[in-house]
């Protein structure tokens, strides 16, 4: 069976709960183990966070309460979030039309991060490559980033079995 | 989703210690930093114990506000502990090599 979805979301912080709730419920229906659902939220989490606050430098908001003063206002951009599930593969696309990515090798490193400012650790794509079984990364500079991710649901309950 | 508030931060002998929220991701963690920056600025604070109890879900801005934490008390000899961590959080610190700065106490 296929299924598939799309939301296009404003690149607000406020969003990124949002985004991985929003993947969590479209697989629930094939009982993911809890493990499989917290990986995929993890990695979708931190594929938006990068769209919206590499992507289109959108650092408004930052969790303060109440309303953005006027000097944080929001640069304008939508983040696109497309999953299909096939087979029990689920297959999501992250992309954005913002700045993009000069070096993509060097940004996947573990660690590099171009805004220590703003204490990131520059782990999301190793926790993106690391909680998802294929991570591609395509990326124009000045035009966008699509990040790629497949994940297999179904097969945790398996290994956790036998482990 | 509740924002962290002034009641999540305790100071217990010349400990702080931060109740996190359920969801940790970006958009809470700028917040979170700048309070328990406060703290450390103006009290006598030397360890920092981190309170995954009520917390479901954690990204690598998790790992951020703790490794910015860490930067800032270890020069004065202080700790960072995490207490009621559960499996999920703890492959994240397994993962991002955290455990190595930060204490785990089984609860």
């Amino acid at each position: 069976m296929r299924n598939e979805m799309e939301i296009i979301f404003d690149a607000l912080s406020d969003n990124e709960g949002f985004a991985r709730v929003a993947v969590a419920a479209f697989i629930t229906h094939l009982n993911p183990t809890m493990e499989e659902m917290a990986d995929i939220k993890t990695a979708v989490s931190e594929a938006v966070t990068n769209s919206i606050i590499h992507g289109y430098e959108n650092l408004r908001g930052y969790g303060r309460p109440g309303e953005p003063e006027e000097s944080e206002k929001a640069n304008p951009g939508k983040v696109r979030l497309c999953c299909v599930l096939e087979n029990n593969i689920l297959h999501i696309e992250v992309i954005d039309s913002g700045k993009g990515i000069e070096d993509v090798e060097r940004a996947m490193e573990p660690l590099y991060t171009t805004k220590p400012q703003l204490e990131r650790s520059g782990m999301g794509f190793a926790f993106m490559e690391a909680f998802m079984d294929d991570l591609e990364v395509e990326s124009t500079p000045g035009q966008g980033t699509k990040v790629r991710m497949i994940k297999k649901i179904g097969v945790g309950g398996w290994i956790e079995h036998q482990c | 989703m509740g924002q962290i508030a002034t009641e999540d931060f305790q100071i217990i002998d010349n400990c702080l210690l931060i109740q996190l929220p359920e969801e940790i991701d970006h958009h809470g963690a700028g917040f979170i930093c700048e309070c328990a920056d406060r703290y450390l600025v103006r009290k006598e604070v030397r360890d920092i114990v981190f309170d995954f109890g009520r917390t479901r879900f954690m990204d690598s801005s998790g790992i951020g506000i703790i490794m910015g934490r860490y930067r800032k008390i270890s020069c004065f000899g202080g700790k960072v502990i995490a207490i009621n961590v559960d499996r999920q959080i703890e492959r994240i610190f397994r993962l991002s090599g955290l455990n190595k700065i930060v204490e785990v106490l089984e609860s």
